[in-house]
């Protein structure tokens, strides 16, 4: 059997809960007439028409198909009949050529419309050709369809699905630069599906697995109830987490789930251009044993706003279904100006170090994100030698206020939107964030006090030890004369000393405290992302509610037209419901693995961050002890 | 002690050695008594020998405002704070008042031990008194009266300064001791400014490490995973390290910006020293001026006559002190710096051995622990 009907039915399968006919004797002669394929239809029936198309492209002895849709597309004729009713003649033709029909003129059958099954039956009768002809005419406008887009709508994996989904079609991801590895991937998946596929399902065993859906809806047919996925039209952000979902588990499988091979420096920040277009460029060195990539060292030039670029390409990808991606360094408009102007001074130079210490922690905690480091962009980022000019990010610039405006809407819907919490665990791990930011911001503070104090010591002892010299010049008793000197000395070298404290400091400690304040708020967002989504199902559900209560006036006012209406608008919410539902599932799953990596990086990055800054205050007092050993004899000395 | 051959001083210290370690136990109402007495004693001094001698500088007051603000806000504070918070603001006030108290029995044992060695001074009748006096002095504060005196001598003094000082001097050594002096206390002041900054920087970095071992101590209780425990120690650490850190600045703070403040204080009063031997000089010449002038007009011989041989002895007088003086001034400061320096060498040894000790044993236990 072609590939193609492969497609169909791993699409089939894959959504719902519906009989099918085997085809392992069908492989061997074709269709077979009079069998009953069941193909579940998807959200759009230009899935099916797709579907048909291809089914039609085959070559078979009969097609009887045609479908009737609402959809703005020239129509075909559909063909159903009641399941389990073999008699031809029972067949309900609807005709349409090139129109929109609705699907009240097959008033009777329920698998109609836009949200049903359809039925396809083969056989012989004249009709198929008939049917075939107008599928052919039909198919040029479905060749303006894109075709191979619906392939890909499919992809979100149900919660207790636990293969990665669908195709790699080319245009799925926007973004992408065509993920091989996961192409490779997937034809492993196809081959298990297909061998599902044999499986024999009688069409009137009344057994279903209740896999996929929640709760019936009254307009079902007998044969299953649909459990529809909505495609979304973020689809193609949806699929990218899925697809790297396989290659995360082989990732860490390879590396023990411990370190990744990879090893990213920010380094040599140079200043490029002139007056108010000048920029800093960062070499960034990446050094890595992971095939993905096609060296095993190398690195790109970048400016920061290259940076901020991919954080709001990795955001827009994986925030809002659950992923903690790290905060980018924040802008800095005095910073950068001051360097622009070309102020040499050291208040300029510090501003630079800063930045480049913080885009290097940066990359490496993105790095160190098993999700993140699958991500093309990320790949782009590091390895291709010209990026395009990531423009969206300037504060001033369309998306910039884009941004700006849409924060604050979040913010409002933040406070009005009252989440029924199911699971205390979540209302837990906010609680717990929300005291350790507060925690760390008080720490935070007392930390930069000390930062700066230290600064303004090493300062006074510098004034001091000039001053001690000068009074040791003017005295005029040679043994003190010199000690005084000495002791100038001694305070020179402390203030060197305290420097190099207060930036130990800064750059160790104050720098941790700020990363992770940062990062507590990504995860106060990815939080929020999931509320969001609750309320999305929530507002679904509604919906429905209200559109089956329209259906039950239109029932008491009898309105033909107005039912079938109302019944098309149930399923379709139906499907949004269950679609919603199933997004909050995954988006809770995906928070708490995002949640537990978090917390035990947290933990690993305080200790080892911590220790290093107190082995820098022990090097310290190791110094100031070898100092004024040497200084003792000195006083000691004055006769 | 300093100086040598003291035969009030030493039982005279050792009883107030034996009569502040009992005081130890009540800290405030003892250092109110001690500043009045000082207080008025220097004042009197200076009413009494203004003339001839250089006047041992009178020790500061001390400044307990700064811990009373504290005991105050710690009394407030009681019923909001915790008792972690209580008993460290507890022992923090303690622990500067203890190092405000030690300073100012510093300086008053230099003045004491300073007016004991002075040759004239250490015969006053006062002194006597003051040193052996078993029960509370009563010492009368300055009235208004002497305080607008006081201010117009000073207002004197200054404007007579700027005058005096033009006179060039015939004797080297005098003119040696001027320029080196002006110099000298022109450095002093700087370093002791200097050197005040140093240690309040010091203190604030102290008082940092204080709030950060708290922050760490309230994210250790709360924290859900194992990092809690690591949280604490490290908090641990930072109170204790905290302690040392205020140690050395108390310590520095004594030992070397006290030092400087008091030489900067006795350079001035070398120099206030100088001054009047100038000024007599001057009245000395004056006088002999006069008395030609008088000779020549043979008019009140005999009084400008008497006026000179006055002036003249008053000169002769002071320049012998004040040459007597100034040596002692420079043996006396050599052999404080010296003892100040060592003292604070050692003391900044101790305290840094201190705190590697209590580094290096902190993080024996976090990376045993990880």
């Amino acid at each position: 059997m072609s590939n193609d009907l492969r497609r169909c039915f791993s699409w089939e399968r894959r959504d719902t809960l519906c009989e099918r006919k085997s085809f392992t004797n069908q492989s061997k002669q074709g269709f077979r007439h009079h069998g009953v394929i069941t193909l579940c239809r998807k959200h759009r029936p230009l899935d099916l028409l797709g579907n048909l198309q291809y089914l039609a492209t085959l070559d078979m002895e009969s097609v009887v198909a045609a479908v009737d849709c609402s959809w703005p597309v020239p129509s075909i004729c559909m063909v159903s009949r009641e399941k389990g009713d073999d008699n031809p003649a029972n067949a309900h033709h609807c005709r349409c050529r090139g129109s929109q029909e609705t699907t009240a003129s097959l008033s009777g059958s329920r698998n109609l419309g836009f949200h049903g099954e359809w039925t396809l039956v083969f056989d012989e009768e004249p009709g198929v050709q008939k049917a075939l002809e107008v599928l052919a005419a039909c198919r040029a406008d479905l060749h303006s369809l894109p075709v191979s887009a619906h392939l890909g709508l499919f992809s979100q994996s149900s919660p207790s699905s636990p293969e990665p989904a669908s195709l790699p079609a080319e245009d799925v991801t926007a973004n992408s630069n065509g993920p091989k590895p996961a192409e490779v991937v997937l034809e492993d998946d196809r081959e298990d599906l297909f061998a599902e596929a044999t499986e024999e399902v009688s069409l009137d065993s009344p057994e279903r697995e209740p896999v996929l859906s929640s709760e019936p809806s009254p307009a079902v047919t007998p044969v299953t109830p649909t459990a529809l996925i909505a495609p979304r039209i973020e689809s193609k952000s949806m699929s990218a987490p899925v697809i790297f979902d396989r290659s995360r588990e082989e990732i860490e499988e390879e590396a023990n789930g411990d370190i990744f091979d990879i090893e990213i420096g920010v380094s040599d920040p140079e200043k490029v251009g002139d007056g108010m277009n000048a920029y800093m460029a960062y070499r960034v060195t990446t050094k890595t044993s992971l095939s993905m990539f096609s060296k095993s060292e190398f690195s790109v030039k970048r400016r920061f706003s290259d940076f901020l670029g991919l954080h709001s390409k990795l955001a827009s990808k994986y925030l809002h279904v659950g992923y903690i991606v790290p905060p980018a360094p924040e802008k800095s408009i005095v910073g950068m100006t001051k360097v622009k102007v070309g102020k040499e001074d050291s208040s300029s130079t510090e501003f630079v170090e800063k930045r480049r210490a913080a885009l290097e922690r940066y990359l490496q905690r993105t790095v160190k994100h098993p999700t993140l480091l699958q991500d093309p962009d990320l790949r782009q980022f590091l390895e291709s030698s010209e990026l395009p000019r990531a423009v969206n990010t300037q504060a001033l610039s369309g998306a910039g206020i884009l941004r700006m405006v849409t924060k604050a809407a979040d913010a409002v819907n933040k406070m009005t939107i009252k989440m029924n919490e199911s699971d205390a665990w979540f209302e837990e791990k906010q609680q717990q964030f929300e005291n350790l930011d507060q925690q760390l911001r008080k720490l935070h503070a007392s930390v930069e006090a000390l930062v700066c104090h230290r600064k303004e010591l090493s300062a006074n002892t510098a004034a001091f030890a000039k001053s001690a010299a000068m009074l040791g010049n003017s005295e005029d008793h040679t043994a003190l004369s010199r000690a005084l000197s000495q002791l100038a000395e001694v305070e020179e070298k402390i203030d060197q000393l305290h420097q190099e404290q207060a930036f130990a400091d800064f750059y160790m400690f104050s720098e941790l405290l700020s990363d992770y304040i940062r990062l507590i708020a990504a995860v106060k967002g990815v939080f929020d992302h999931r509320m969001k989504c609750w309320q999305k199902w929530e507002d679904a559900q509604i919906t429905l509610l209200k559109k089956r209560e329209t259906e039950a006036k239109m029932m008491v006012a009898n309105k033909p037209d107005k039912i079938q209406q109302a019944k098309n608008e149930i399923r379709e919410w139906e499907a949004k419901v269950q679609q919603g539902e199933r997004d909050f599932e995954q988006i809770s799953k995906t928070i708490r693995k995002e949640v537990g990596r978090f917390e035990k990086e947290r933990v690993k990055d305080f200790k080892t961050v911590i220790i290093k800054y107190l082995e820098s205050l022990v090097q310290t007092q190791q110094q100031l002890i070898k100092y004024w050993e040497a200084f003792l004899p000195e006083a000691k000395a004055i006769a | 002690m300093m100086q040598e051959g003291l035969d009030d001083g030493p039982d005279f210290l050792s009883e107030e050695d034996r009569g502040l370690k009992a005081i130890n136990v009540d800290l405030q109402s003892d250092a109110a008594l001690q500043v009045d007495i000082s207080d008025a004693l220097s004042e009197r001094d200076k009413v009494k020998f203004t003339v001839h001698t250089k006047i041992p500088p009178a020790p500061p007051r001390p400044d307990f405002d700064a811990s009373r603000e504290k005991l105050q806000k710690l009394g407030e504070g009681e019923g909001s704070m915790t008792k972690e918070e209580f008993t460290k603001m507890k022992q923090e006030l303690e622990a500067e008042y203890l190092a405000i108290f030690k300073k100012t029995v510093a300086m008053h044992e230099v003045f004491l031990c300073r007016v004991a060695a002075h040759p004239i001074l250490r015969k006053d009748l006062n002194f006597h008194v003051f040193l052996e006096y078993n029960q509370d002095l009563s010492v009368r504060g300055k009235n208004k009266k002497e305080k607008l005196e006081d201010f117009f001598k000073n207002m004197v003094k200054s404007a007579d300064g700027v005058i005096v000082s033009g006179v060039k001097d015939v004797d080297d050594f005098f003119e040696h001791e001027r320029t080196f002096l002006l110099e000298y206390h022109n450095r002093v002041k700087d370093a002791s400014a200097k050197s005040d900054k140093m240690t309040r920087s010091h203190k604030s970095a102290a008082d940092d490490y204080n709030r950060i071992g708290s922050s760490l101590y309230a994210l250790g209780t709360q924290d859900s995973t194992d990092i809690c425990k690591f949280f604490l120690k490290v908090s641990e650490l930072f109170d204790k390290t905290r302690k040392i850190e205020a140690r050395v600045s108390a310590d520095e703070d004594l030992k070397l910006s006290d030092l400087l403040k008091y030489y900067l204080r006795e350079s001035q009063a070398a120099k206030d020293l100088l001054y009047r031997r100038s000024r007599s000089l001057v009245d000395y010449e004056n006088a002999n001026k006069a008395l030609d002038k008088a000779r020549a007009k043979n008019k009140d011989v005999l009084q400008a006559e008497t006026s000179q041989q006055l002036c003249c002895q008053k000169f002769e007088k002071i320049s012998e002190s004040a040459k007597q003086e100034l040596i002692d001034f420079k043996t006396r400061r050599v052999a404080a710096f010296r003892k100040n320096l060592v003292e604070l060498a050692e003391l900044e040894l101790k305290h840094a051995k201190g705190n590697l000790q209590l580094l290096q044993n902190c993080l024996a236990v976090l990376n045993g622990d990880t």
